[in-house]
């Protein structure tokens, strides 16, 4: 023990870098800490004051949070929501990106930049004037309603990075499908789509993440009928122990972990910094 | 003569929205010909070959091949094929599938498929190779497989868009030469795009001389070289020498037209200025009154001066440009 006396590191590491390893550990506590302790909150079967570390260690309150219906069904709510709004977005955003990447009409940058007005002003505006819409054309509390919501979160996502795959697709690569005989949408389909799914791929991510993570919009268009995971928990965070909250937001953490796990593997970060290109 | 015609172009004119372009192409060539179109960049010949191809559409006149007009077809519809500077291989799909694509768009069977790509493999010498990425080959080889994907579909005509500029000088020799090759043996009907004279004269029947969107002079590479009409065509083609006369007009000689020997009087005078070895002949640069005269001779020759030695020139054949555009013996 006498070797972990900071006296000791003082003159082993020199005084400016044990400071900058005083740094390092407070950062690193104060990003991952309370990660950390929600982690050690899931899996605590008996956590009591004035322990740190809980007594006991299990599964405990995850069998609890997976017996309530309500979060239950709160789960699979979200991943078809997400699943929807994922393909609903690339069906509706890849035509488009299409064409703003190789058709230059009059206005392609206003269309690209409109698309990030709508992330430049608070969200909660937005939601409050399309909720007075929703209220008027009775999509208050439907599906149809929440998933508007969530498509306009990704919408620049989804147009700004498939465009910038698709521009970086070399004309001449589809050309050279035309020469040896594909039509307009065999070329499409063979050729510029496959050259352009790493950026679309990413994209589609961040929307599936976007739209897990969504709460303002949905907690205001979907409730009472439409209670997603993000919405779910505003109660859970009042009305459940630490421990239930804790376990919950790790189920909610899971997927967006896997996912920008594999997108670290497939996706350099070139393409996500590409992806973001105006003009 | 009219039945052994493979590719005609009527009055071809293509302008883009600025104003360029090319204006009233004629031209024809004939079943099995290597017609290239040469000149600087900018001078149109990439803007024909694309609009013989479908990726630019004609302002006006006509594209025939085998007497059907193609003018407005589709490039997907077209009986061409076009071979890419920077060779434009699918990185998505290996070697076969790349080859396999257009096969697959005809219906050709599957086992014909393949009998059919392993031949065209082992013609462009990359055989083994089926299964590889472009994104794993040197440019030289996927260009051979650009070659064999064009070439796969039995074009009536080929087309090729500077297609070696891209490679280094070896390889791009060594390409040059396979290409004739197989152009000859298979008797196929190419345009070529070049800005390499030398490549041009190495590989052509018969050589287009572009200039600014039109047509200097169409020859074969000896009439081209030997006869060239007109003073562009000159400084184009190989090397010159252009004597300025007192009467305004210019006299343009060949290195390899001009003799040297000691002392004053002929034709030029001036002073050795370099020697310089270059292979199996010798290039000698004089320093005379007009400017730097090029010329070569052989090494017995060379020995007889050094660097300063005053000496006279003989001008051997030598053609006369009383301006920039016409030309007399």
């Amino acid at each position: 023990m006498r070797y972990l006396s900071p006296k000791r590191w003082v003159h082993i590491l020199g005084r400016k870098r044990w400071w900058e390893l005083c740094i390092l550990i407070a950062f690193m506590l104060f990003f991952y800490g309370p990660l950390l302790h929600m982690f050690m909150l899931a899996f605590a079967n008996k956590y009591e004051m004035p322990a740190v570390i809980p007594q006991e260690f299990g599964f405990q309150w995850w069998k609890y949070v997976l017996s309530q219906p309500t979060l239950v069904s709160s789960i699979s709510l979200s991943f078809m929501i997400a699943f929807i709004t994922t393909g609903l977005s690339l069906l509706i955003c890849i035509p488009a990106a299409y064409v703003l990447a190789r058709y230059d009409f009059p206005g392609r940058k206003l269309v690209m930049f409109s698309f990030l007005l709508g992330n430049a002003f608070p969200k909660i505006g937005i939601y409050a004037s399309m909720g007075i819409i929703f209220y008027r054309i009775g999509l208050m509390g439907t599906l149809p309603g929440v998933l508007i919501v969530h498509l306009l979160g990704g919408m620049m996502m989804m147009i700004w990075m498939p465009t910038n795959a698709f521009k970086s697709v070399p004309r001449q690569q589809e050309e050279a499908a035309r020469d040896v005989g594909a039509g307009p949408i065999r070329t499409f389909l063979y050729v510029t789509l496959p050259m352009a799914w790493p950026g679309i791929a990413v994209a589609a991510m961040f929307t599936f993440i976007g739209s897990l993570g969504e709460n303002q919009g949905t907690l205001l268009v979907g409730l009472p009928n439409y209670r997603t995971m993000p919405v779910e928990m505003y109660g859970v965070i009042l009305d459940y122990p630490a421990t239930a909250g804790a376990v919950f937001a790790l189920i909610l953490l899971i997927p967006n972990i896997l996912l920008l796990f594999l997108m670290r593997k497939y996706v350099g970060p070139e393409t996500l910094s590409k992806g973001f290109k105006m003009g | 003569m009219s039945g052994n015609v493979k590719l005609e172009l009527r009055n071809l004119t293509t302008l883009y929205k600025s104003g360029d372009g090319v204006r009233n192409i004629n031209l024809t060539v004939n079943k099995g010909e290597l017609v290239t179109l040469l000149g600087p960049s900018g001078c149109g010949k990439t803007t024909i070959l694309r609009t013989i191809g479908g990726f630019i559409p004609a302002t006006s006149g006509q594209i025939l091949i085998d007497g059907k007009d193609i003018t407005h077809l589709q490039p997907e519809k077209r009986p061409t094929a076009m071979v890419f500077q920077s060779y434009n291989l699918w990185p998505h799909m290996t070697v076969y599938e790349n080859m396999a694509f257009g096969l697959k768009l005809r219906k050709v069977p599957k086992n014909e498929q393949k009998h059919r790509i392993t031949e065209m493999l082992e013609l462009v010498k990359m055989t083994g190779y089926e299964k590889k990425y472009p994104g794993q080959m040197s440019g030289g080889q996927q260009q051979r497989i650009a070659i064999g994907r064009s070439l796969l579909l039995q074009p009536d005509v080929l087309l090729l868009d500077e297609p070696f500029s891209a490679l280094d000088a070896k390889i791009r020799s060594q390409m040059r030469e396979e290409l004739r090759k197989i152009q000859t043996d298979l008797g196929i009907t190419v345009v070529f795009v070049t800005h390499d004279q030398e490549e041009a004269m190495a590989l052509s029947d018969r050589i287009v001389v572009m200039n600014k969107g039109t047509f200097e002079q169409v020859g074969t590479p000896q009439e081209i070289y030997n006869h060239p009409v007109s003073r562009y065509v000159a400084d184009f083609i190989g090397e010159m020498n252009f004597i300025p006369m007192l009467d305004g007009s210019t006299k343009a000689v060949r290195p390899e037209n001009i003799s040297v020997s000691h002392g004053t009087g002929k034709d030029l005078d001036g002073y050795v200025r370099t020697i310089m070895m270059l292979g199996h002949y010798i290039e000698m640069t004089v320093d005379t009154d007009i400017g730097i005269v090029k010329l070569y001779i052989t090494a017995e020759e060379a020995e007889q001066y050094k660097k300063g030695d005053p000496v006279t020139l003989t001008l051997g054949d030598y053609r006369t440009y009383s301006d920039h555009q016409s030309a007399a013996e």
